[in-house]
């Protein structure tokens, strides 16, 4: 099996119903994308499939061969993702940072869907992604910056 | 060369793996503070001192330098989102007198006799090493000052430590500190009596706020490693089928399906360890494979005969009756003054409340995961944990290896909350790979596992009793709370809050009522009962401050202005006359109980959420105050309840005094995050179990706060304090004042009381929003 991920050809012998997260991270060894609950329920597993934001731990690899497979790992090449990341770091979001990879994930697609996200869109993009240490509010805030710094 | 204890070392441009590798290879033991477990004889030991290896503030121990000026800090204690890994070596930076963008912070592996004491709990990291890691800096600084002096044939007192470099003033010669390591690693290390600490007015990073994380950048671009994220070569993975009831064990399996699963290697029983089962194991069957999903899958294909043992019984429903039963009768009596019989007789009204907190799991976003080798008879673990001796002398004990031969590194954790004070995991990754010859093994819990086979937080009825007089005011006070105790997994279950767990709440109330009693009837354990951010401080501020509320309603009162005059006058309390003396391990005479601080929090959380101000029907505020971890809290909540009992919360502010703050901004985001904690112990987590066995199973329906339902705008006062004030914690008591607020505001809003957590339906509407869970 073949498998595009941040535009590098992977050659793969793995099961077909693997999911996606366990390819990533126990074969190819990329472990910024994380496991947190395996029922598309944390958002922690947060990747893009053609740019959509997807729940690698309910997608089965087979289902993305030939697609492009963005990552965690590939986000600071990526215009919007650094705007994200430089957002997180401005104000401290990250607290024990487990759940961030997600988030950063589910907050790029938010952002390049929608560059002026209000609440309402930030609510509905983002709460599929828990953060147990409860960084809301700053992930809330970081969105905007990222937004208010695509728009100047 | 570095500044290294081991002075006979040279080594040029320390790297990372140099100096760590030098820091396992040296043996030199350090006297270091004794263990807690003191002779009568012995004065009591407070603060760092009386916890298992004390504090280290040995510059030998903490700090290398390298010839090309980068200084590398060691953090002793574990990062969990608390910061720790910035604060503390920023505390060392300062002294140090070093440029933050020249240092590097490495991790310290398990070894408390040359660290000091590593249990990262308690909000204690900072509070307890604060001034040790101040010396440490001072004492390197010194060294590298003295190495100038001598160099320019001058005295000490005319150099001085700037920025990375040693000045002479006189002649404006300078030196980096690159060209002053070799020499200044040669010298002894000052004593503690000779060091000049900075004034707080020369500090440069400590009460700032302005250095960033130094684990941002990797945690945003996914190259943070956490205890999950090892890679070992050949490394196997593994996962594990556990009794569904705690002291259960496996009768007979079948493994036969699962080992025509593609990819699973074996599959090999793990013994248990009957309660009270301690750090160990569960016990169960692990199945051994070359990822983690085919685990996964073969566990699935597993046929387990388990037999249950003596907690198959134990239901949640039945269990709140029996705790029920057990607070409505007199218990035993941990706090007694006055005379609360005759008070409550001749008091003018009664009023009466019973307050119910369920289990909770701690559920960090890594789930307790591990990874352990074993090469020629030594095991190394690399492993998120709280508690790294505790994991190492664990792993040495169920291996039967010596203490010297396991090294335990600790990664990044993906949170903590107390699951990951508990090393169970660790030790079953040992068991694992000792079975497989030594081959590195990691095991993974999934979330079913963590949210099923944990270590709960208590479930508590607490019920409460005053006697009012005719002005409304409290005569008597009778308070019985009905726990079972975290003392249950170490020996026979006492049936009774432990010191540690009174202490948190129970019987150090501050209020000047003359008749007090408090009780604490027994309960028994039936699961796992661990630490959970906060502990017992979450059902006994919940109780006590709403019920504070009712009382203010009951008289007419606003429940502000009530909670200040049930404190009455600003004092300092010795914590001793009002409990069992223990008081988070702090000296009572440095740490007194003062009640002055929690008034100004209450005064300062009200006046900045504009306390009376007028909102729309269906909003309401509600306040409520807390001392824990010797840190003053209080919270006002404004929550908005619409017609079908939806509820929503714009704004919480938080005032928190924990005297001087090293690392505000963190500060900050501790107390942001814990009142999203606080949001969603209230609003819907809760662990409930049937036939011995956890109803619930992952975030589906064990549920915590999601960003729609989080407060909106958290707003965080901070109380400012002279660096001469003892500090508080800060990690764990944000939580407690929030439940109850939340709830105080919801009687404001709606009239309706709620006594029963989590909140859920009982507003009309589910909580959270029935969408919420959604991905
Ligand atoms: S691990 Fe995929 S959503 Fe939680
Ligand atoms: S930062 Fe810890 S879970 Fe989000």
């Amino acid at each position: 099996m073949q498998l595009e991920v941040n535009g590098q050809m992977q050659n793969l012998d793995a099961q077909p119903d693997m999911p996606l997260l366990w390819v990533l991270r126990d074969s190819l060894h990329m472990t910024g994308t994380k496991f947190g609950c395996g029922m598309a329920l944390c958002g922690a597993c947060t990747v893009h499939v053609d740019g959509q934001p997807v729940r690698s731990c309910i997608t089965q690899v087979s289902t993305v061969a030939g697609k492009k497979i963005t990552t965690i790992e590939a986000m600071s090449a990526d215009a919007v993702g650094r705007r994200v990341q430089a957002a997180w770091i401005e104000l401290g979001v990250p607290q024990c940072g487990y759940c961030q990879s997600g988030q950063i994930m589910s907050a790029t697609a938010l952002l390049k869907q929608k560059p002026q996200p209000n609440d309402a869109d930030i609510d509905s993009a983002m709460s599929g992604n828990i953060c147990r240490c409860g960084t809301y509010p700053r992930i809330r805030a970081a969105i905007k910056r990222a937004a208010g710094a695509g728009s100047s | 060369m570095r500044l290294m204890d081991d002075t006979s070392v040279e080594v040029i441009n320390v790297s990372r793996r140099a100096f760590l590798g030098t820091m396992s290879a040296v043996g030199l033991v350090l006297a270091v503070g004794c263990s807690p477990r003191t002779g009568t004889a012995d004065p009591p030991k407070y603060g760092a001192d009386s916890m298992p290896h004390g504090a280290v503030d040995n510059p030998l121990v903490f700090v290398a330098i390298g010839t090309d000026g980068v200084v590398t800090i060691i953090c002793h204690r574990a990062e969990m989102g608390q910061g720790v890994r910035t604060s503390l070596p920023m505390v060392v930076a300062d002294e140090l007198e070093a440029d933050w963008q020249r240092v590097r912070v490495q991790q310290a592996p398990a070894d408390e006799e040359r660290f000091g004491n590593q249990d990262t709990d308690g909000s204690r990291s900072v509070r307890h090493f604060f001034a040790p890691m101040r010396r440490c800096g001072a004492a390197a600084r010194t060294m590298l000052e003295q190495a100038a002096a001598t160099q320019w044939g001058v005295p000490i007192e005319e150099v001085a430590a700037v920025n990375h470099e040693v000045v002479h003033a006189g002649t404006n010669r300078r030196l980096g500190y690159g060209q002053l390591a070799t020499a200044a690693s040669r010298l002894p290390v000052p004593t503690d009596e000779t060091l000049r600490l900075k004034a707080p007015s020369q500090f440069r990073y400590i009460g700032k706020g302005e250095v960033r994380l130094v684990d941002g950048p990797d945690m945003v671009t996914g190259r943070a490693i956490y205890g999950i994220d090892s890679v070992l070569d050949d490394m196997l993975y593994a996962v594990v089928a556990r009794p569904p009831v705690y002291g259960g064990k496996v009768v007979s399996y079948d493994a036969s399906a699962t080992l025509k699963v593609p990819n699973v290697v074996r599959v090999i029983e793990i013994p248990g360890t009957p309660p009270p089962s301690e750090f160990q194991p569960l016990g169960g069957v692990a199945v051994i494979a070359r990822n983690t999903w085919a685990a996964i899958k073969g566990r699935e294909a597993l046929k387990i005969t388990w037999q249950d043992g003596p907690n198959a019984a134990y239901d949640s429903t039945t269990y709140r009756a029996a705790l029920e039963q057990s607070a409505r009768a007199p218990g035993e009596v941990v706090r007694n003054q006055g005379d609360v019989a005759a008070a409550m007789s001749s008091a003018a009204r009664r009023v009466q409340a019973e307050y119910y907190i369920p289990h909770m799991a701690q559920t960090p976003m890594e789930p307790p995961a591990a990874t352990a080798r074993i090469v020629d008879g030594r095991c190394e673990v690399w492993t998120a944990t709280q508690a790294a001796q505790a994991t190492r002398d664990r792993v040495s004990k169920r291996l039967g290896l010596p203490f010297d031969h396991v090294t335990v590194h600790v990664t990044l954790l993906g949170g903590g909350f107390g699951r990951k004070s508990k090393p169970d995991y660790v030790v079953e990754a040992a068991l694992l790979s000792q079975a497989m010859n030594g081959t590195p093994v990691k095991v993974t819990w999934t979330r079913e596992d963590d949210v099923q086979h944990g270590y709960y937080h208590t479930v508590s009825v607490e019920h409460l009793e005053a006697g009012l007089d005719a002005a409304g005011k409290p005569v008597a006070w009778l308070h019985r709370s009905v726990a079972p105790s975290i003392r249950s997994i170490f020996g026979p279950d006492p049936q009774h809050e432990a010191p540690f767990e009174r202490g948190m709440g129970l019987v150090n109330v501050p209020f000047g009522i003359p008749n007090l009693r408090v009780e604490n009837p027994a309960a028994e354990a039936h699961a796992r009962i661990g630490w959970y951010r906060s502990v017992s401080n979450i059902p006994h501020a919940f109780a006590i401050q709403s019920f504070v509320a009712e009382l203010a309603a009951a008289a007419g009162r606003d429940p502000k202005d009530y909670l200040l005059e049930l404190i009455g006058p600003a004092q300092r309390i010795d914590p001793r006359t009002m409990s069992d003396s223990w008081n988070y391990t702090e000296s009572p005479t440095l740490y007194p109980f003062d009640t002055g601080r929690l008034r100004r929090v209450i005064e300062t959380v009200a006046k900045q959420a504009d306390w009376g101000r007028k909102l729309p029907a269906g909003q309401g505020l509600g306040i409520a105050g807390h001392y824990s971890f010797v840190t003053y809290v209080a919270a006002v909540v404004q929550v908005a309840v619409n017609a079908k009992g939806e509820l929503s919360i714009p704004r919480v502010d938080v005032a928190l005094d924990c005297g001087p703050q090293v690392n505000p901004e963190r500060v900050r985001s501790q107390i942001e995050g814990a009142c999203v904690m606080g949001v969603g112990n209230a609003l819907s987590s809760q662990i409930t179990f049937k036939a011995g066995r956890v109803e619930q199973s992952n975030f589906n329906n064990y549920e915590v706060a999601r960003i729609n339902v989080a407060p909106r705008d958290i707003r965080v006062h901070l109380i400012a304090s002279d660096f001469d004030v003892p500090l508080g914690g800060v990690g764990e008591p944000g939580v407690p004042p929030i439940a109850p607020a939340l709830c105080n505001a919801i009687f404001a809003a709606t009239g309706k009381r709620i006594r029963s957590l989590p909140i859920r339906d009982q507003l009309g509407a589910s909580q959270p929003p029935a969408n919420a869970s959604t991905s």
